[in-house]
């Protein structure tokens, strides 16, 4: 597993300076609900280089692949409108030369994605080389493409890669398809849930568990700069907060504490680490520097202190507490000091989450028996419920800050039968919410930063 | 506290718990007569079935704390091994520390023995606040038992928040049975 989680390494430029206006552009603030046409041509590839590939990943025409993810990933957006390849009146390799702009305006396609693959030996060993190009079909002009070569495991990454570069285009915000999810993969019994750590690509492909399921984790949350993870392991029946280097699958716990650890957080320079010890029936905040190995403590009061989130500069955390009486959301300084409450509304808050742009902290909500992913302000104003149900919380932003992604669990029937837990995702704007298939159930998604080159 | 006065609490209970019950009696017969004048006997026969779950629930209920003994096992003969809370509360009860005072006697009389005290919630909270939550509820079991002679060393905590439940249903009687803290022999 070491070896497929490596960071793939390519060359990297652009066919041309993306510089010319294109007509086409998608105002995501709002709930979309007129998506744009858009065509994924199937990428081109010759006869060569499909049995060059086909030797190796045992796929017969890779090109289309690719294409498939690029659509999958614009389609789920909500913001496209992948049309139907079957309407495509011209040929992969010829659209991708010089489309026929007609034939395209004509199936009512504003955007047009074509591209080719063809295999490669570099000092012995195999490549794939990817092109890409964007069309404005209205405009009539090529606006954005390039191309990379990579080693052919990668080829769902190029993909990926594509997918960012049309969704940053066309939308004016950075993508979230090249990341991954981590999140805790569950089985069995409600009673006896055997959880496991497990990771996949954004789109739900490549799942991989970290975990054998000896033990309870819980909650593990990505390193914003690296491959690193930080999560709580009930190993030995010590609840602790584990750091493990998914490449290299070493752990060790994180500080040395009287009592029990949880709920950590990586600081968004990845240098430290917030998390909650519980000791003697109080949860206090604490931090630790994962550099210096200091560890402070940041709130002092007897009532329950926990789920702590950094803001993107690092200057502020949020964090959970019930000094109020009940579970609410409060603001204060990374120093610990000035603490202020932000959340007022109906019923009780938890869970709060800083967005990666700064601007908003998603929360959960339980009001009068049912369950609220929501944002709000961080000085606690402009409260906006996105979803409700009967039980769901832990959100976590994607990397560009509009989409929240969380875990929703299902009412059992009068047996005590029917229990699920399940990832989904929604829309800032409240719209799109989906379920992310997972290969068992899940929970505790946490979502990376893009993943670089 | 002396034994005349538990035993005038263990009365306290019993007799509210046969008030509660009586009155759930009464409640349930009055809505199945209007029902059973006019429908089949299939019915009337639905009717009682329906009724019985509330009336269960009054006896095994107390405000929102779970009384009943299904799922409470032993830590040794005549010694219950768990207590139950109120949502969101970690307050023992009056049986609460009946339990407790129980557990403390038989673990003075065997000084040899460690226990973990294990503390849980109920689905109906985020699992982080739950996870401290338990760890609040094992605490005041293992205070209580501390008052009673039992020393610290003797106690660990370890809190499972909502993850390891009894009863997997999604009912407030469920989740009474779930909102716990169970005394475990550790050696």
């Amino acid at each position: 597993m070491r070896n497929k989680i490596l960071l793939i390494f390519f060359i990297y430029f652009f066919l041309k300076p993306g510089i010319s206006y294109s007509l086409v552009e998608i105002d995501i603030t709002r709930g979309n609900l007129d998506p744009l046409p858009i065509s994924v041509s199937p990428f081109f590839s010759d006869e060569t280089s499909k049995e060059k590939i086909k030797e190796k990943l045992d796929i017969d025409n890779l090109g289309s692949e690719i294409s498939k993810v690029i659509e999958n990933n614009l389609r789920k957006t909500g913001l496209f409108e992948t049309l139907d390849k079957e309407s495509f009146l011209q040929k992969p390799d010829i659209a991708h030369l010089k489309p026929r702009f007609e034939d395209w305006a004509l199936i009512k396609s504003q955007v047009l994605i074509t591209g080719n693959v063809t295999s490669k030996i570099i000092n012995e060993k195999d490549y794939i080389r990817i092109e890409f190009k964007l069309w404005d079909v209205l405009g009539a002009k090529m606006v954005d493409g390039f191309s990379l070569t990579t080693v052919p495991t990668n080829w769902r990454r190029v993909g990926h890669k594509i997918s960012d570069k049309v969704y940053e285009r066309l939308t004016g915000e950075s993508g979230y398809f090249d990341t991954r999810i981590i999140y805790v993969a569950e089985e069995g019994p409600k009673t006896q849930r055997v959880k496991k750590l497990a990771i996949m690509d954004q789109d739900g492909f490549n799942t991989k568990y970290l975990t054998l399921g000896n033990e309870l984790v819980l909650t593990p949350r990505f390193n914003p700069t690296n491959q690193m993870i930080t999560y709580l392991s009930y190993f030995r029946n010590m609840p602790r907060v584990y750091l493990l280097n998914i490449e290299t699958g070493k752990q060790e716990v994180v500080g040395d504490f009287p009592g029990m650890t949880f709920a950590p957080r990586f600081s968004p320079d990845g240098k430290k680490i917030i998390m909650s010890l519980a000791k003697d029936g109080n949860s206090e905040i604490w931090v630790r520097n994962l550099e210096t190995n200091i560890q402070e403590k940041l709130t002092d009061h007897p009532s329950i202190d926990t789920s702590p989130s950094y803001s993107p500069d690092g200057k502020y955390i949020t964090f959970n507490s019930d000094r109020s009486g009940y579970q609410q959301i409060y603001v204060m300084r990374s120093d610990g000091s000035k603490v202020k409450r932000i959340s007022f509304g109906k019923g009780i808050y938890g869970t709060p989450v800083w967005s990666p742009r700064g601007d908003l902290i998603a929360f959960t909500k339980l009001h009068k028996g049912k369950f609220f992913i929501g944002v709000m302000r961080t000085d606690g104003t402009g409260e906006r419920l996105l979803t409700e149900n009967f039980y769901q919380e832990a959100p976590s932003w994607s990397p560009n800050g509009r989409i929240i992604i969380f875990y929703r669990e299902t009412k059992t029937d009068d047996k005590g039968e029917g229990f699920s837990a399940k990832l989904w995702s929604i829309d800032l704007t409240g719209y799109n919410e989906r379920l992310v298939s997972t290969e068992t159930d899940a929970s505790d998604p946490s979502w990376s930063s893009l993943l670089g080159n | 506290m002396n034994l005349s006065k538990i035993l005038k609490n263990a009365f306290l209970v019993v007799l509210f718990g046969l008030i509660v019950t009586a009155c759930a009696t009464k409640k349930s017969v009055k809505t199945t007569e209007p029902s059973s004048t006019t429908t089949t006997t299939t019915t009337k026969a639905d009717e009682t079935q329906k009724a019985d779950p509330i009336q269960k629930l009054d006896a095994l209920m107390q405000g929102d704390v779970y009384i009943g003994s299904d799922t409470v096992g032993e830590l040794a003969s005549g010694v219950p091994d768990r207590v139950f809370f109120a949502t969101n509360e970690t307050i023992l009860t009056t049986a609460s520390r009946e339990t407790l005072r129980k557990q403390a006697a038989w673990l003075r009389q065997n000084s040899d023995v460690t226990v973990v005290v294990e503390g849980h919630a109920d689905e109906r909270g985020t699992r982080e606040y739950n996870l401290a939550l338990g760890e609040r509820r094992a605490n005041a079991a293992k205070d209580y038992l501390m008052t009673y002679g039992v020393s610290s060393d003797r106690i660990k905590v370890l809190s499972y928040g909502k993850e390891r439940p009894v009863d997997s249903g999604s009912n407030p009687l469920s989740w009474s049975k779930n909102r716990r803290s169970v005394t475990v022999k550790a050696n």
